[in-house]
């Protein structure tokens, strides 16, 4: 009697939406054949042998990109929304944010820490004592030069400077913003969202190159894992900068859910995105209004850089710019103007193009970026207003 | 204007300044002039930077071949963009799908990845029909999407296709990420040599004739092919720009021009605005394709790997139209010199030869090094820096130029863009002499 019912209003279901039908069908027959596999039952087409503790160690990755991507996310769906435009230069953002925290975390490591750092300036004030800060190269310090074991680059030996460092990449990112906002978009207030796109497009090169100028054009690697603690759970290793990044990412997002729904602020951002000229003729101060959307979207931003940094430890000028086409599947996956949306999606995306590697194996691994891709694509034709069907920005 | 009204234009009064504008008007005029002056410019910096007659050929070669594929480029894109108003930012995936297809289609057997062998011309409207296809598959679904979503879907698409380029499971028949090594041969060095492969075999009397004229003046051969590959690249050009002018003034252009103005009142007047997009989609990314065999398949020094594909790649056409100004298939082909010649090959060219005359040796290693040595006045590490940095340098100058342009020019540096809704000229100059300016 039960089942009968359950499979009768499946039937009417799939009757009534059958293209929602095919995509739980597929992903009901992935879930299953991930089951038969974990447990290594082998059916012929279905099913084979994967070890559990790849699959949990895909699921931990997954998170902590999804993470980074849903945080990033956050700012570029506040800027598509209010600002009505596809932000080319986000990813370049996060880029600026990654490089700026990291000079101060790898300053204040390289010198002995922030306790010396201090330790030293009082001495100066007071004229007593000596200096007692480490003989480092300050200049290979600021541009990321030194070998990161020899900085001391990590969570474990300078705690502070890692906090300190997703500060400065927070506020770092926001002038930035602020400074692009007033010089390129302002001027450009009420024209068509595609001669932002276009100017976007600009910011991004310029942004992009400039932080190579500064940094120079060479892919390093920025963290170190030496003597960082990490634990195995269910196989997967968990170190303790991803824990870092998810504790981090974590409480950045719920401070943004926090202003979003109790400010006033919030209120007014979320009036904007629903229609500028209604909130404008009610009150609300606009300019005003982009400004704190920049600051916000660009701070998180910022933090995402950082962040992604201390997960993958790599670190070159096109890191962001390779990361924002996945930053856009997320934004479009939840739909564009939902700040939840943008979390839930970069979560998706995250764990999707990780887990995607349980069935593209061998050569095929290479396919998991262009397997997010299609499915953002596929998003954008069938169910443009996101799959959790156009949240707006409450 | 008053002035007008009263004397009707006469070819006589006008003065010098009016006489050169109207001598510049015409599109020709404006092309072979921009053509020429980058020519004397390279010329120019060639000779002083003291490169021997081979060197200075070759780079005004070289300037003159990337101006006529970006050229090519931008005017496929110029028909999505400019007229039809479909904003395509997936350029480098349709290059890439042409070029691609034509390599493997005409590359020589046995090679690694080994081609099909066909003969050159099959393989190079093989690649042509495989862009328009592709570009006709994905205009389907997605030229209904509003523009900024066609934005991201094109530029996913053309990276999709650049990642299954770049995978290792075809790489049997792509090549992978080291590229498809075994391309065609030439079709110049075909037409030239009786030994295609092998530069110093017996000529043709075809070759006999352009290796004469080269020795004449001093080149080599290596430059003599190339050179007769770049005309013939500015050939294709040519008929394809005239291809273009001609749509854009056919019943079919005009419809497309007035998608891109106001897609709703075309709709109402009765134009399946749906079908006349996707041909203009299909049409415009087999002209990405061809842009795509003549730039990276047969062209000198030419290679086809993924890397070569990347979304930027697609920017570089993409600013080169806004530079020309969109709509206009003149402005297109100006847009395409400026970029290619004077914001992507000269400042490398300007920046050696300001190293060698100024003798900057201060080479700093990193920015920081370069600023330091100011506080005291020494302003050479700067210069150095800056001068040793240009390829940087210019992206960054690109991206301003870009922001400037959508500030201030948005209908580009040249803004050539002229709308007649007319068929027939209806200008001033146009009309019988004894009624202009009566009923203006």
């Amino acid at each position: 009697m039960g089942v009968n019912n359950v499979v009768n209003r499946g039937i009417g279901y799939a009757r009534d939406r059958p293209r929602a039908a095919v995509v739980a069908a597929f992903g009901g027959y992935l879930l299953f054949d991930l089951l038969l596999k974990i447990a290594g039952v082998d059916l012929g087409p279905i099913g084979g042998a994967i070890p559990a503790t790849r699959v949990v160690g895909y699921l931990w990755n997954g998170l902590v990109i999804g993470l980074v991507i849903g945080l990033a996310g956050i700012g570029l769906s506040l800027t598509y929304s209010i600002l009505n435009f596809a932000n080319f230069a986000h990813g370049d953002y996060l880029t600026a944010g990654a490089f700026s925290g990291w000079a101060v975390t790898y300053i204040i490591a390289g010198l002995g820490g922030a306790g010396r750092i201090g330790q030293t300036a009082l001495y100066l004030l007071l004229g007593i004592g000596s200096y007692r800060l480490e003989s480092a190269d300050l200049v290979s310090l600021v541009l990321l030069r030194t070998p990161p074991a020899e900085a001391g680059a990590n969570i474990w030996l300078s705690p502070v400077g890692v906090v300190v460092g997703l500060v400065v990449a927070v506020l770092a990112t926001v002038l930035v913003a602020l400074a692009l906002d007033r010089v390129v978009y302002k001027p450009m207030r009420g024209q068509s969202s595609i001669s932002l796109l276009i100017a976007s497009i600009g910011v991004a090169f310029a942004l992009r190159y400039f932080v190579a100028f500064v940094f120079g054009n060479s892919r390093r690697i920025v963290t170190s894992t030496t003597k960082l603690p990490s634990v195995s759970i269910g196989g997967a290793v968990i170190n303790a900068h991803e824990v870092s990044l998810v504790v981090a990412a974590v409480v950045l997002m719920v401070g943004a859910h926090l202003l979003l729904q109790r400010t006033k602020l919030g209120k007014a951002m979320r009036a904007m995105a629903d229609n500028r000229d209604l909130a404008q003729i009610t009150g609300i101060p606009t300019e005003r209004v982009i400004r704190w959307t920049w600051m916000l979207g660009a701070g998180l931003t910022g933090a995402a850089g950082f962040l992604l940094v201390l997960s993958q430890s790599g670190l070159g000028f096109t890191s962001g710019w390779r990361l924002l086409l996945l930053i856009f599947a997320a934004v479009i996956m939840g739909g564009i103007g939902s700040v939840y949306g943008a979390i839930a999606g970069g979560l998706v995306i995250g764990l999707a193009s990780r887990l995607s590697l349980v069935w593209l194996q061998g050569g095929f691994a290479s396919f998991a970026r262009p397997t997010a891709f299609a499915l953002m694509i596929l998003i954008l034709l069938f169910r443009p207003s996101g799959i959790f069907g156009g949240v707006k920005t409450a | 204007m008053s002035d007008r009204d009263v004397t009707p234009p006469v070819e006589g009064d006008a003065g010098p300044r009016e006489l050169l504008a109207r001598a510049f008007r015409p599109d020709a005029v404006k092309v072979t002039a921009l053509f020429a002056g980058i020519w004397v410019l390279f010329w120019f910096l060639s000779v002083q930077l003291g490169y021997p007659i081979n060197g200075i050929v070759s780079t005004i070669r070289r300037v003159t071949f990337l101006s006529a594929v970006y050229a090519l480029a931008v005017l496929a894109l110029n028909l999505h963009w400019g007229y039809a108003g479909l904003f395509n930012i997936g350029v480098a995936g349709f290059l890439a799908i042409g070029a691609y297809t034509t390599a493997i289609l005409s590359g020589p057997t046995g090679g690694t990845p080994s081609g099909l062998g066909l003969p050159l011309p099959i393989g190079i409207v093989g690649g042509v029909l495989a862009a328009t296809v592709v570009g006709l598959l994905a205009a389907l679904p997605a030229l209904r999407l509003k523009a900024d979503y066609l934005a991201i879907v094109t530029v996913a698409l053309s990276e999709i296709i650049r990642l299954a380029f770049n995978s290792r499971a075809f790489s049997g028949v792509t090549g992978g990420a080291s590229g498809f090594d075994s391309l065609p041969t030439n079709p110049v060095r075909s037409l030239l040599l009786s030994e295609p492969g092998s530069i110093i075999s017996t000529p043709t009397a075809l070759g006999r004739f352009v290796f004469g004229l080269a020795e004449s003046l001093g080149l080599s051969r290596l430059v003599a092919i190339n050179v007769v590959y770049t005309v013939g690249t500015l050939v294709v050009v040519f008929f394809v720009y005239h291809l273009l002018e001609r749509t854009a003034k056919s019943p079919f252009g005009r419809v497309l021009k007035a998608i891109r103005d106001d897609d709703v009142a075309t709709r109402s007047l009765g134009k399946d605005t749906r079908d006349f997009k996707i041909r203009a989609f299909a049409l415009g990314c087999g002209l990405m394709g061809l842009a795509g065999v003549l730039w990276f398949v047969t062209g000198p020094r030419s290679t086809v790997t993924p890397s070569n594909f990347r979304p930027q790649l697609t920017f570089y056409i993409f600013i080169a139209l806004i530079i020309g100004g969109a709509g206009s298939n003149t402005g297109s082909i100006l847009g395409a010199a400026v970029f290619a010649s004077l914001l992507f090959e000269a400042p490398p060219l300007v920046s050696t030869l300001a190293t060698q005359t100024l003798q900057v040796s201060a080479q700093p290693a990193n920015l920081i090094e370069a600023l330091v040595p100011l506080a005291s006045g020494n302003l050479a590490p700067l210069l150095g820096f800056l001068l040793s940095n240009i390829d940087t340098l210019r992206f960054i100058g690109i991206g301003v130029l870009l922001v400037a342009l959508v500030q201030r020019r948005p209908d580009g540096l040249l803004g050539a863009r002229k709308e007649t809704a007319a068929a027939v000229d209806l200008s001033a100059a146009s009309r019988p002499a004894d009624r202009g300016g009566s009923d203006e």
